[in-house]
C-alpha cells in the first residue's frame, strides 16, 4: 500500500519539474505550463492529506478536496486571463520569448 | 496491487511532466501536459477522490489545454532553438536539484505519520460526489459564490484584454 510519504515525494518531484520548466524555458507559454504543473503538485498533496487524515466518523476530510476544487476553478480563470495577456503582449511585441520582453528591466 | 498502480501512474505523470520541460516543440509540450494531467487524475483515483479526478480531466485536460492549444495555433509558434549551456550552469543546476530533492526526502520522512498506510474508510460504498457536494454547499457556500463572481470578473477581464484597441 502506498504511504503518505510516497504521495508527498511524488508531489514534490512534480513541483520541482514545474519549477525547472519555469526557470529553464524561454517561451512564455511553456513557462505558463510549468506554473500549471506546480499548481497540480499542490493539489496532489492536498488530496493525499485529505485521504490520509480521516475524520472522527471514519470518512476522508472533504475540506481538502473542496480546497482543491476551488484551486482548479481559480486556475481556470487564471489561465484565461494569463493567455489573454500573452496574446495582447504578442500583438504589441510580436514575440513570446522572455528575453525580448525587457521593457521593465531596471 | 494498489502500490503497483500508484507507481505506474505517478511515473507516467512525472515522465510526461518532464516531457513538457524537455520537448522543443510547443505543441508536443502541450500534448505531453495533457497526458500528465490525465495520469494525475488516475493518481487521484488511487486516493479515492473520484470527483476531483473527473474535474481534473474535464477542466484541466479538457478546457485549459484546449485554450493553450488555441493560443499556440493563433501565435504560430516555432520550435525553440537549442541554446548552448555552459558546464557551470549544468553543475549549478544539478546541485540545486539534488539539494532540493534530498531536503524534500528528509523533511517528508521526518514528518509524523508519513509512513502511515492508507487508513480504511468506515463506509467504502459512500457516494464521493454527494459528500464533496455536502461539504461544498453546506460548509463552503459563501466561498463557492465568491468563486462564481471571480469567474465572472475573469470573463469580463478577458473580453476587455482581447479587444482590438487596447488603451
Amino acid at each position: 500500500m502506498p504511504t503518505l510519504a510516497h504521495y508527498l515525494i511524488v508531489s514534490g518531484l512534480l513541483f520541482s519539474i514545474g519549477l525547472a520548466g519555469v526557470l529553464l524555458r524561454r517561451n512564455i507559454l511553456i513557462i505558463f505550463m510549468g506554473l500549471e504543473l506546480m499548481l497540480n503538485a499542490a493539489n496532489l498533496s492536498l488530496v493525499a492529506f485529505s485521504r490520509f487524515n480521516l475524520l472522527a466518523d471514519g470518512m476522508p476530510n472533504y475540506n481538502g478536496q473542496v480546497f482543491v476544487f476551488f484551486i482548479i476553478t481559480v486556475a481556470a480563470a487564471e489561465v484565461a486571463v494569463g493567455l489573454a495577456i500573452i496574446v495582447a503582449l504578442f500583438r504589441a511585441k510580436q514575440t513570446t520569448h522572455v528575453e525580448d520582453l525587457n521593457t521593465l528591466k531596471f | 496491487m494498489q502500490l503497483v498502480l500508484f507507481w505506474i501512474f505517478s511515473l507516467l505523470m512525472l515522465l510526461f511532466a518532464a516531457g513538457v520541460v524537455l520537448l522543443r516543440n510547443p505543441v508536443s509540450s502541450a500534448m505531453s501536459l495533457v497526458l500528465a494531467f490525465v495520469a494525475l487524475a488516475a493518481v487521484f483515483v488511487t486516493l479515492d477522490a473520484y470527483f476531483i479526478a473527473v474535474v481534473q480531466v474535464l477542466v484541466y485536460a479538457g478546457a485549459v489545454m484546449v485554450l493553450f492549444l488555441f493560443i499556440i495555433m493563433l501565435l504560430d509558434l516555432r520550435e525553440e532553438k537549442s541554446r548552448r549551456v555552459r558546464l557551470s550552469a549544468w553543475v549549478g543546476g544539478g546541485l540545486v536539484i539534488g539539494g532540493f530533492v534530498s531536503a524534500l526526502v528528509q523533511v517528508v520522512s521526518s514528518l509524523p505519520g508519513a509512513d502511515a498506510v492508507k487508513p480504511v474508510v468506515s463506509d467504502p460504498e459512500a457516494n464521493d460526489v454527494a459528500l464533496v457536494g455536502f461539504a461544498l454547499f453546506r460548509d463552503f457556500n459563501f466561498p463557492f459564490q465568491i468563486v462564481g463572481v471571480l469567474l465572472l470578473v475573469a470573463t469580463v477581464g478577458v473580453v476587455l484584454l482581447s479587444r482590438k484597441e487596447l488603451k
